[in-house]
Formats: structure tokens, C-alpha cells, sequence
């Protein structure tokens, strides 16, 4: 806005240099026009600020398919409301004025009414402006939001029922929602069938947060920057590259030394797996090396080999029995 | 209070509906519109879909406001083909007739201010705030290049005639409240203040109307009787003058200005039928000035 307001500014100011003290008429146009460059520049200040508050989009307000990040959004539609006449279900709405959705702008509510993900996406088409993607003809590559299980302690499944009516109502079942197995450690017999959302196969069509069948649905809609992480530039994921190395360890190249693993004493670790040698050092369990148990690494006073075996029997007895399990996972 | 209301020598002359032909067609028009955009949603006939920023009329003909769309041209977003094709086909159709025919003919919120321009009239409200008429241009000019700089249209976001329009066809929410701010702002505190000085709706759809052939000209000006009715109906005064009073400086009759709204209230409230709708081109200076001059237009 700055910009804008300078440039004139600064004409009429050199304007007035000259001939302002010629004629006062020349200097009231040179007062009235820098007035009405204040008043408009202040007006565009103010509108500009009204703008950068508009981009904070309400979480419950879904775009429909097709649109953009809520940037280029807003610079995109024009607000005809083509595809909310275009939706065959209704779902979609123009912002009111006195709502906090961008004036005008179409949004829908998971809760109340989700995307039926029509295959010939007839809101996208009817967008006179491709503020909702025309090269979006695959309604299942549509990310209108991404669905998160937000509340563990009200999903049915996680209290060890079956519920499954999110995993049953999505349309992309089996890739954005999963059942994932997990003991029920409550009753130790049975097991929870966890709903599990994966975020590049979920559309965010919002059924089942529509369908969650707990008084606040326990799982949502949501803008998808809100919800998803970033791993960060910087992570290498060690079995990737492993794989890209042709299942060459780049850890083993560079002869990491491991650190010897603090265990109750006595214990056997299976299946270990020790990067920095195919051999154990003395003094680590499983080296062979029965009579060192060392409590603590050597050098931090735990490597005395005739101190505190005795001692730790007892908890060795209790530990051998779960930690092997552990281990093996 | 005025004494005399304007035009009630041409009510007397002419008989009321004479001296409210254009007025009646302009309200008509305005509410044919509305009602087309209507017809979809209240009554499932779906002839007009969509609102003034676009619509598609029978499920062929593309119109797009060519001002919301340059805005999203400069937020840098390139629009898709029939959305270019309704600008198009929209700025054509206002070469031809007069830009700011979409205020007079078209706008939902010119009902609004013409209520307001007339109750002040008839509450005998003196005083006005004032501000030059250019305003809207700088208006204009400053909501074009916020759009450039933000990225977005941020003048939608406030824009009372889109929401007016947007709000009666698919809900009004708290649309009507700007229509009220509008409303109470020409009554009270700036006479033809919104469509005359701020609007830049109005600013933007004046340029076309720069080039356009369809004009009121003042053909008879020579029988002028200087009643004033004209400029204290007209809502854009300042655009007579030189066509009804120019005979002398050699200007034509035919009023230029581009932001004469083509209302054709001027030619209802003249008890003396000194002007009518014409064309740009008759335009010479001698046009008008001999009083018996035999004139194509003339009433019966």
C-alpha cells in the first residue's frame, strides 16, 4: 500500500513547489489531493489488514474439491457460487458477511454435510475460474482436508469396541483409514482395532467425521496444513537409504561405535542387533563374557566383575521374562 | 422542505406516468434481473445460475463482472476460458450502452441510494460532507493494486454491491447491514455519496462507458426553461452542464461524460422534453440551438 501513496505524494509535492505560492487554487488542489490520497491509502491500510485476517480460515470450514492453498484461493474465486448451485447434495454455502469464512467465498461442514465425492466432480467444472483446479478429474486425488483422529478417549475402537464406521463410511477405504491390530491390555485378551488415517491416500471429504457416531466426533476434518507434520529436511530414514544403497548399511561404512546398552544385570538381549561390530565387546551381555554383568558401562563404576552380581539376582528373575518380548518387536 | 418538488411541472405537463416512463423501466429492470437469479433457487426454474460476479444464463452464455475478474488477474491467478469470454462479452455489451448503465439498470444497491437520495430530498437534509467525486477513482485504483500486492481480492471482502446481490440469491446474512450503512451514509452524511464519490464499482464500469454510442442528449436544449429539475434529479449533476448549457462554447448536446448512468431521469422530470436518448455521433454544436429546429425525437 506504501507504494502506492508515495508516488503520487511525491509529484504533488513537487508540484506544489513550484506554483504554490503562484496561485491558491494550484495550492488547495495540491491540499485536496494529498488529503485523498490519505484518506485512500488509509482506507487500503485498513482493507489490507481486514485481508490478512481473512486468510485465518475457521478449522471446520472445508473447501470443496479442487481448491488451493486459502492464499491463492482468495485470489482465485470470484464468489459466483457456480458450484454451490452445481452440488448435487447442497453441501456447499457462500460465506455470509458476518461469518469469519472470507466473504462469499464456498466452504461445507464435515459434520453436517461431507462431500459425496461425485466422480464427475461437478462443482470443479463449474468454476469459471479454476479456483477450484480444472485438472482435478480423479475425485480420489482431491485434498479438500485431512482427517485426524483427535480424541483417543472418546473413539469407540480405542475403548475396545467396534465401532468402525469411519473406517466402514470412507470412500477410500483400506488406503485412508486402516484398522491397525493392537493387544487391549485393559482386559489382556482381546484386541483394539485402531482406525488409522493415512494422509496421502485421504481426500478429506469429511464422511467420517459426518459419521463418528460419539456426541463431538472424536475424529475430524480439518484443513490439512493444520494437521500434518513435517519430518524436516534434514531426517534420513535409515531403511530407505539402506534400500537406495542397494541393502548396504551406511552406518556400518562409517564404523559408528555403539554404545553399550544398559540392561538389568545379567540379562540376554536376542536379537540384537549391534552396528558398530559383528562381535560383542567384553564386558556386554551376550558377548560370552559370562562372568562381567556390568550394571553400568565401564568407567562409570559399574564395571567392578566380582561387585554387584549377587545383589541383582532378583531383578534379573523378574526382567528375563518381558524384555525378550520387547526386544523381538 | 422544497416548495417545488422536481418534476411536478413535467407530472402536470405530462401526466405521471410520462414523467416516470424510465424510472419504472430502470425499477423494472433491476427487479427482472433479480428475479431471474431467483427463479433458480425459490422456484427450481433454472434459467440464470449464479450471481453479478458470474453467471451462466440457459447453460450457454457466460457473464463474468470484468472489474472482480481483472482483480483476480492481477492477484495473479490466470481464470479459465468461459470466464474470459463472459468479461468479454459484459465489456462489450457496456461499450455499447453506457458503462455505468450497470448502476442505474443493473446494481441491487442503486434502489438503495436512489430511496436515500430521495428522502433526503424530501426531508430537506442540507449539508454534505464533502469529497471530490474523483475519489472513486482512487478508490479504484488502490483496491487493483491491493490485489496485486495481497494476492487476493481483498475488495470483495467488503464490497457492499456484490454482497447485496450475492446475499439476496443465496442468503442475505448480514448483507443487509452494509445496505443500511449505505443508505443511512447518502442520507445523512454525504448527499449521492456512495454511487457519486466512493464507489468503485461504479469507477470501474465508467471507463468502458467512455467509447459508448447510447447517450442522453439534450437535442432541445433551446427550449430549456432552466427549471433545474434535471440537475436536482440527476445523481451525477455535473455531467449536464455542458451539454444543456454549452450551445454558446460550441459544445454538442450530446451529454459525454462517462459517468452519466444513462437513468434517463433527466428525460422524465424535463416538462419541456429537452432531452431523450441518442447516439454520440449527432453530436454538433448547432445541434439544438434554434428552438423551432425540427427534432426526430420530438413528442407528440
Amino acid at each position: 500500500m506504501s507504494k502506492a501513496s508515495e508516488q503520487p505524494r511525491q509529484r504533488t509535492a513537487s508540484a506544489s513547489g513550484s506554483a504554490s505560492a503562484r496561485s491558491p487554487a494550484r495550492r488547495q488542489f495540491v491540499f485536496d489531493s494529498a488529503r485523498l490520497l490519505c484518506g485512500v491509502g488509509i482506507l487500503g491500510l485498513g482493507l489490507a489488514g481486514y485481508q490478512r485476517n481473512a486468510l485465518a480460515r475457521p478449522p471446520l470450514a472445508i473447501r470443496p474439491p479442487g481448491a488451493g492453498a486459502e492464499e491463492d484461493f482468495l485470489g482465485a474465486c470470484i464468489r459466483c457460487g457456480m458450484c454451490v448451485r452445481d452440488c448435487p447434495y447442497h453441501i456447499l454455502q457462500l460465506a455470509r458477511p458476518e461469518s469469519p469464512v472470507a466473504s462469499g467465498t464456498p466452504h461445507f461442514t464435515a459434520r453436517s454435510g461431507p462431500c459425496e465425492m461425485c466422480e464427475d466432480i461437478p462443482c470443479v467444472k463449474a468454476c469459471p475460474t479454476g479456483a477450484l483446479d480444472h485438472s482435478l478429474t480423479d475425485i480420489n486425488q482431491s485434498r479438500m482436508g485431512l482427517a485426524i483422529l483427535s480424541d483417543q478417549e472418546t473413539c469407540l475402537n480405542f475403548l475396545g469396541l467396534r465401532c468402525d464406521v469411519c473406517y466402514r463410511v470412507c470412500p477410500v477405504i483400506d488406503k485412508a483409514i486402516t484398522l491397525e491390530l493392537r493387544p487391549n491390555t485393559r482386559t489382556g485378551r482381546h484386541t483394539m482395532f485402531i482406525p488409522t488415517v493415512h494422509s496421502e491416500h485421504c481426500t478429506g471429504c469429511g464422511k467420517c467425521e459426518n459419521a463418528c457416531v460419539t456426541e463431538e466426533a472424536s475424529i475430524k476434518v480439518l484443513p490439512a496444513p493444520l494437521v500434518r507434520g513435517s519430518l524436516g529436511e534434514h531426517y534420513r530414514l535409515g531403511w530407505e537409504e539402506k534400500k537406495k544403497a542397494g541393502g548396504h548399511s551406511l552406518v556400518e561404512e562409517r564404523g559408528i561405535v555403539d554404545l553399550p546398552d544398559r540392561m538389568p544385570e545379567g540379562m540376554k538381549l536376542e536379537g540384537h542387533f549391534d552396528p558398530g561390530s559383528e562381535r560383542l565387546p567384553p564386558g556386554i551381555p551376550g558377548s560370552g563374557d559370562a562372568q562381567v554383568v556390568p550394571s553400568l558401562p565401564p568407567g562409570l563404576g559399574g564395571a567392578a566383575p566380582t561387585g554387584g552380581g549377587g545383589a541383582t539376582t532378583a531383578v534379573r528373575g523378574a526382567g528375563a521374562k518381558s524384555l525378550p518380548l520387547e526386544a523381538g518387536r | 422542505m422544497n416548495s417545488r418538488r422536481a418534476g411536478a411541472e413535467a407530472v402536470a405537463e405530462k401526466g405521471w406516468l410520462a414523467a416516470h416512463r424510465w424510472l419504472l423501466a430502470r425499477r423494472f429492470c433491476q427487479l427482472a434481473i433479480l428475479a431471474l437469479f431467483l427463479l433458480g433457487p425459490l422456484a427450481g426454474i433454472w434459467i440464470v445460475k449464479g450471481n453479478l460476479a458470474y453467471s451462466l444464463t440457459l447453460d450457454t452464455l457466460p457473464l463474468t463482472d470484468p472489474y472482480v475478474l481483472l482483480q483476480s488477474l492481477l492477484a495473479g491467478h490466470r481464470p479459465e476460458r468461459l470466464g474470459l469470454i463472459g468479461a468479454a462479452i459484459v465489456l462489450i455489451f457496456y461499450l455499447l450502452v453506457g458503462g455505468r448503465v450497470y448502476c442505474s439498470w443493473v446494481c441491487p444497491l442503486n434502489a438503495v441510494t436512489d430511496l436515500a437520495g430521495w428522502l433526503r430530498d424530501r426531508l430537506g437534509i442540507r449539508g454534505s460532507a464533502h469529497v471530490a467525486r474523483s475519489t472513486r477513482y482512487w478508490i479504484l485504483a488502490m483496491t487493483l493494486l491491493l490485489a496485486a500486492l495481497s494476492g487476493s481480492i481483498a475488495w470483495e471482502l467488503v464490497n457492499p454491491v456484490s454482497m447485496l446481490q450475492r446475499g439476496l440469491i443465496f442468503g442475505l446474512g448480514a448483507a443487509w447491514m452494509l445496505a443500511l450503512a449505505v443508505f443511512v451514509f447518502d442520507l445523512f452524511v454525504m448527499s449521492r455519496g456512495w454511487c457519486g464519490h466512493l464507489c468503485p464499482v461504479g469507477a470501474f464500469y465508467s471507463l468502458p462507458g467512455k467509447w459508448s454510442p447510447l447517450r442522453v442528449t439534450a437535442a432541445k436544449r433551446a427550449a430549456c426553461n432552466d427549471c433545474m429539475d434535471c440537475f436536482e434529479v440527476c445523481p451525477e449533476p455535473q455531467v449536464i452542464r455542458p451539454a444543456l448549457k454549452g450551445a454558446g462554447k460550441g459544445i454538442g448536446p450530446v451529454i459525454l461524460a462517462a459517468n452519466c448512468t444513462n437513468c434517463g431521469r433527466c428525460i422524465d422530470v424535463c416538462s419541456k422534453d429537452v432531452f431523450a436518448f441518442g447516439l454520440r455521433f449527432n453530436n454538433h454544436p448547432d445541434d439544438g440551438v434554434q428552438p423551432a429546429a425540427p427534432s426526430p425525437t420530438a413528442a407528440p
